[in-house]
């Protein structure tokens, strides 16, 4: 990788600082796709400003109402959490297949949903469970915060703190892997509380995206037989050597039912 | 049998250090003053390089050197070598375009080497290399075989007329033509060979060091085969006097062919540390691997299998064009020719084969040896035609091949494509496959599985290969430049400990413990008295290294010639001393004794005497017990067996999970019977991935490769993978004293058509009946979408 | 600019000065010569590099030497007791898990942090838990019954 200054804050005001003075600066979380990338040299930033010590960024809190997640919280630690399998196991089963186990022992909630990779699972979990993004400076809404393929809605220098999950009564997601790299090629949760239903779709578009149409008929029926036959449209899909467009959109039905089946049968 | 002799599953004895993380890979080693390099390579795929300039990178911080190909044409550095010469049907020798170093001109494959950076650290080179500015001029890149021969195809070397390397044939045309003539049946199919990238764990690497006292080098290298570097890069490459270098190739880590080949890093760096006065470290990263390994398979094939209304073969026709790359790897050659065309025979007594190899060049990385090369790609077509002939038929796939095996009292049996096979019992082989994989109750297990939704299949493979590379005369008949012997030597010494030099070389399969249990057992020793030394130019005489499950067949025959010698001098050594005649003395487990007495001497009494000549044959016999021997295979060998896969595939989308594997294979003789099943455990990995994860892809406009990480190549992980069942029949080898016919490759070659054969039956009801490698979920589901479309249409 | 770290590997304290982009297995390999801690990939996938990092499997090579201050770091060299192998590692002699060696160091840290975890493991669990080391020459099978045997013994 190229050369870089580094920073290690153990305070969050300090890291928010640092990173407004540097030239062309990145907030360093887990590193678990950022150190890649710049090892590749795809990434060439002038600063990381490493979040290891800032220990007020981790920890899983949880009332009967929500589950609250530093953003340096690691995948491993939710995956673990006794707290978060009680109060929305799909959460914890999510993060508990998300890379792979040396990877979920150091990525973290704040450096996926920051990063915004569109075959990412958390996003998924974060659109679905309509979880609040909270940053230094604000709260966020799921539905505000995934913008574009790596592109949020976070300004420069702004700083994820936590993702706040409302506890849903059902929930579950179903991921079908890309082969190689393990991300979803198509990754769906789905989310039921009281009379809402959210949808939320992983690794088949350039962003996480909901599918109002399932979302109705699960409302009427949160059965999976309800959404037999709603149909994805393959024009929003993304297209690679692991599937095109139709595949893609094909498995967001598959998935979908899937989940569902999964969530109920919980 | 003892516990540490041929046959016992002895515990390996390199395990300890690799297990402590004490293993010597070359990457570990480390040299006083080294300089790093850093290989500035195309992004092109196809490119005139206008010019290079360097000058900025020269300046950079820690910067030793920038050289690029003008330097090494300065000092009349040579191309790589090809070591094949294949003839082709007209009788004119294949094109071999030149293959320089560093390159010249243009650049043909994204990853050719343009320069390298040579600085005081690792960082510094790779820093710097992006400062060396070269400006290109493109030009349209041609990827794939059917692309490389259409007449307006970009050309890949601008000497050449055209892309064709060669167009090579086998077997009887007129024969074969007449056996279709006279058919009632013909099965055609057109398949694909996916193209693989080898993917050894360890990257390769590099470590080069001139010492001007001696006027010396040494290379260490991660090589199969150390002499064959030595030779090719010093005689060909550098020019210098072979017993100036010296070639090391310590703890490897891993191969599956693309270890073999001389490469042009090991000859960059070998030349440019005697310019820099400083040795030269090189480890290639991941992305390099990807880019510039020896890539394997990538056939094209259309094959017709004629036969009477009963499914007896009559003939075969294969039409392939195989891709070579850019240029010519340094056995590529021979691989889609010699060790394709000659296995199209199978197990099968068909009379009539003929075959018609196009080799062609393309703007991709050179394609070489993979585990089985040549071999598995022979025997996917075969099983695939042998199956879908089956299905056409409506024949058992068991039955259709029993019906065509080549009967067990028929050997030795010459097939029209030239092989002389020694031994064999096929259909005992099968059957015994055929219990262990329960095929009796496969239709409730079928049934079984439709309740749920998912679709099982069985699929057959009864493949054959030809290893134990290979006896020189017919090698060189068939174009090689080299002999195909190996060496070894037994060094007795004079307190009775054995060092075992081997020209065979080591990177996991385990010939510490193996080759140690053969001299072992001969000189009856104890195994903890015998070491195994490999790897390295300037301790061993000789030799051809390791690949196509080679090692104990022709290396391990070598060391059989050697103990041979030593028993022998031992023998006369014996006599004078038991003051017996040398026909008196008889010779078993490490003693000797004069027959029908109890007068004896053991082994270590003997060498000994060999080193403390006191009461010795002086005038007949010198002194010392230390005996090399070369052995050079008279045949090949004939390891065959019997594949079972047994699939369950998703049809909602199209997910393929092998649900079990059984292997029954022919090895003749087993030395360690749990490495054995440890490198069939590893052949049927790497087989399975072909079949169903792995696929180098090229960009077919641009030439760049998209399969340039593991985040998008399929390598095959635990999961991905059944527990098999393998298990062994034995037809000992007649051809060597070993009796043994190597097994390092049978899973590779056996299983990819057993898998898709398994695949094809899963999804016959639903009417799939075409699919190629890999049968990833995406194709699959498309495969069953058009079939059921058409259905419906 | 230098940043000055200060771990404990395999017991030992260690302090360097050390380049901002020097990835821990760098550090490993080059600036303490413990070279059994391998690197044979670059995008964090092959789990050669996998050490304990206070206790837990990480990819050596997916993190900055100055995120590792302060840290117990143990390799595969620092594993074996008194000339003893750890059960592990005699598991994996004994069930034959390995054959080149290159992924093998990777693979054994991997395996004791998975049993840690997943006491009992399953063959399933195994397998799916090994998703982050690949290994080229075994097929994992013998790695399989090689993890099962070194976690009875480690829990024996």
């Amino acid at each position: 990788m190229h050369a870089f200054e580094y920073h290690r804050p153990e305070k969050s005001a300090d890291a928010v600082s640092a990173l407004k003075k540097a030239e062309d600066g990145r907030f360093l979380a887990g590193g678990q796709s950022l150190l890649p990338s710049m090892k590749q040299r795809l990434s060439a930033p002038s600063d990381l400003v490493s979040l290891s010590r800032v220990n007020e960024l981790r920890g899983i809190k949880v009332d009967g109402k929500a589950v609250t997640i530093g953003s340096m919280t690691r995948h491993a630690e939710v995956a673990d959490s006794a707290d978060v399998a009680r109060a929305i196991p799909a959460l914890a089963e999510l993060a508990s297949n998300i890379g792979d186990r040396q990877v979920r022992n150091l990525g973290t909630i704040g450096g996926s949903i920051a990063n915004d990779d569109p075959s990412a699972d958390y996003p998924a979990a974060v659109l679905a469970l309509n979880a609040t993004v909270v940053t230094d400076r604000r709260r966020i809404a799921a539905d505000d915060f995934f913008v574009d393929m790596f592109e949020t809605a976070l300004e420069p220098e702004e700083l994820v703190t936590a993702v706040e999950f409302p506890v849903p009564d059902q929930a579950a997601y179903a991921k079908f892997e890309q082969p190689a790299s393990r991300f979803a090629l198509v990754g769906v949760m789905v989310a039921r509380s009281g009379s809402e239903v959210r949808v939320a779709v992983t690794g088949a578009a350039p962003s996480v995206f909901r599918v109002p149409e399932m979302e109705k008929a699960l409302a009427k029926e949160f059965k999976a037989s309800a959404i037999e036959g709603i149909n994805i449209s393959p024009d929003e899909m993304m297209a690679d050597m692991h599937g095109d467009a139709d595949y893609r959109a094909h498995l967001v039905g598959v998935m979908a039912r899937r989940a569902v089946d999964a969530a109920a049968n919980r | 049998m003892s516990d540490t002799g041929i046959g016992a599953s002895v515990k390996r004895r390199e395990d300890d250090r690799f297990l402590t993380g004490r293993g010597h890979y070359t990457d570990d080693i480390s040299l006083p003053h080294q300089t790093w390099a850093y290989f500035v390579r195309s992004p092109h795929a196809h490119a005139r390089i206008r010019s290079i300039d360097t000058a900025a990178a020269r300046k950079a911080p820690g910067v030793v050197a920038v050289f690029t190909g003008d330097d090494l044409a300065a000092d009349e550095i040579g191309g790589l070598p090809c070591g094949w010469q294949v003839t082709d049907k007209h009788g004119e020798p294949m094109k071999e375009p030149a293959h320089p170093p560093l390159a010249q001109g243009k650049v043909r494959y994204v990853g050719d080497h343009v320069a390298v950076v040579i600085a005081e650290s690792a960082w510094q080179a790779r820093d710097a290399a992006e400062m060396v500015d070269v400006d290109y001029e493109m030009l349209p890149a041609v990827v794939s075989v059917d692309d490389a021969v259409k007449s307006d195809a970009a050309r890949v070397h601008d000497d050449l007329d055209d892309n064709v390397c060669y167009v090579w044939e086998i077997g009887e045309k007129a024969d074969t033509d007449a056996a279709f003539d006279k058919a009632d049946h013909v099965t055609t199919l057109d398949l694909v060979n996916n193209r693989l990238i080898p993917n050894a764990i360890e990257p390769r690497a590099a470590l080069a060091n001139y010492s001007a006292g001696d006027d010396a080098y040494t290379l260490y290298t991660t090589s199969q085969n150390p002499h064959v570097t030595r030779l090719l890069m010093s005689a060909f490459v550098l020019n210098l006097p072979e017993h100036k270098v010296r070639v090391v190739s310590p703890d490897v880590g891993g191969g599956f062919g693309s270890k073999i080949f001389h490469y042009a890093e090991e000859a960059v760096l070998t030349w440019a540390t005697r310019k820099v006065g400083r040795p030269v470290k090189w480890t290639a990263d991941r992305a390099e691997s990807f880019l510039c390994d020896a890539h394997g398979r990538d056939h094209v094939t259309r094959a017709e299998l004629a036969m009477d209304k009963d499914g007896t073969f009559l003939g075969m026709r294969v039409r392939t064009r195989a891709n070579m790359g850019a240029y010519l790897s340094t056995f590529a050659p021979s691989i889609c020719s010699i060790l394709y065309g000659t296995l199209l025979a199978g197990q099968y007594a068909t009379p009539a084969i003929h075959c018609e190899v196009t080799a062609v060049f393309s703007n991709t990385a050179p394609v070489d040896a993979y585990r089985g090369a040549g071999r598995p790609e022979a025997t996917y077509v075969v099983e695939r035609l042998v199956s879908e002939a089956a299905r056409e038929l409506g024949m058992d796939q068991a039955e259709i091949r029993r019906r065509n095996f080549i009967p067990k009292d028929a050997f030795p049996y010459d097939t029209p494509v030239g092989l002389s096979y020694d031994t064999g019992d096929y259909e005992a082989t099968l059957d015994a496959a055929m219990r262990q994989a329960q095929v009796d109750g496969f239709e409730k297990r079928r049934q079984e599985a439709l309740s749920r939704g998912r679709y099982r299949g069985l699929g057959y493979s009864t493949y054959i290969e030809a290893c134990g590379l290979a006896p020189s005369a017919m090698a060189g008949q068939l174009g090689a430049r080299a002999g195909l012997y190996e060496a070894g030597e037994i060094r007795f010494h004079p307190t009775g400990s054995v060092t075992v030099f081997t020209g065979s070389h080591s990177h996991g399969q385990g010939h510490e413990t193996t080759f140690a249990q053969v001299v072992s057992e001969r000189l009856g020793i104890p195994i903890e008295n015998v070491e195994v030394v490999h790897g390295d130019t300037d301790r061993i005489p000789f030799g051809m290294g390791t690949y196509g499950s080679r090692s104990i067949a022709v290396g391990g025959s070598a060391l059989m010639k050697a103990l041979d010698k030593v028993i022998e001098k031992g023998r006369k050594i014996a006599a004078h001393q038991l003051e017996a005649a040398v026909e008196d003395i008889e010779y078993d487990d490490g003693v000797y004794r004069v027959s029908g007495t109890d007068k004896q001497l053991t082994m270590p009494e003997v060498a000994f005497s060999a080193y403390v000549p006191h009461n010795y044959p002086l005038e007949t016999l010198e002194p010392g017990l230390d005996e090399s021997a070369f052995y050079d295979p008279t045949n090949f060998t004939y390891p065959a067996g019997s594949h079972i896969c047994e699939v369950e595939v998703d049809p909602e989308t199209g997910r393929v999970q092998v649900v079990n594997f059984v292997a029954v294979d022919d090895f003749g003789n087993v030395i360690n019977p749990m490495i054995v099943e440890g490198q069939v455990h590893g052949g049927l990995a790497q087989g399975i991935g072909q079949a169903l994860l792995e696929n180098c892809q090229y960009d077919p406009e641009s030439g760049q490769l998209v399969t340039g990480s593991y985040m998008d190549y399929t390598m095959p992980r635990a999961d991905d993978l059944p527990t098999f069942e393998v298990d062994t029949r034995c037809t000992p080898c007649t051809s060597n004293p070993l009796g043994v016919k190597g097994c390092g490759e049978a899973g590779a070659i056996g299983a990819p058509p057993a898998v898709i054969n398994a695949i094809l039956d899963a999804l016959a009801p639903l009417g799939v009946s075409r699919l190629d490698m890999p049968a990833t979920p995406a194709r699959v589901w498309h495969a069953i979408r058009t079939a059921s479309s058409g259905k419906a249409a | 600019m230098g940043i000055s770290i200060s771990l404990t590997v395999n017991g030992r304290p260690v302090s360097a000065e050390v380049e901002p982009r020097t990835l821990l297995v760098q550090f490993l390999r080059e600036t303490l010569g413990l070279t059994g801690t391998h690197i044979g990939c670059d995008t964090s996938q092959c789990g050669a590099c996998t050490i304990h990092l206070d206790g837990r499997a990480v990819k050596s090579c997916s993190l900055l030497a100055a995120d590792a201050d302060g840290a117990e770091v143990t390799t595969i060299e620092g594993i074996a007791s008194d000339g003893e192998l750890h059960p592990m590692q005699a598991a994996f002699k004994e069930y034959h898990g390995l054959q080149c060696g290159f992924c093998t160091p990777g693979m054994v840290m991997s395996a004791i942090d998975l049993v840690q975890r997943y006491p009992g493991a399953s063959d399933e669990v195994i397998r799916r838990q090994l998703e982050g080391n690949y290994c080229r020459c075994t097929g994992y099978q013998n790695i399989v019954r090689a993890v099962k045997a070194g976690a009875e013994a480690m829990e024996g």
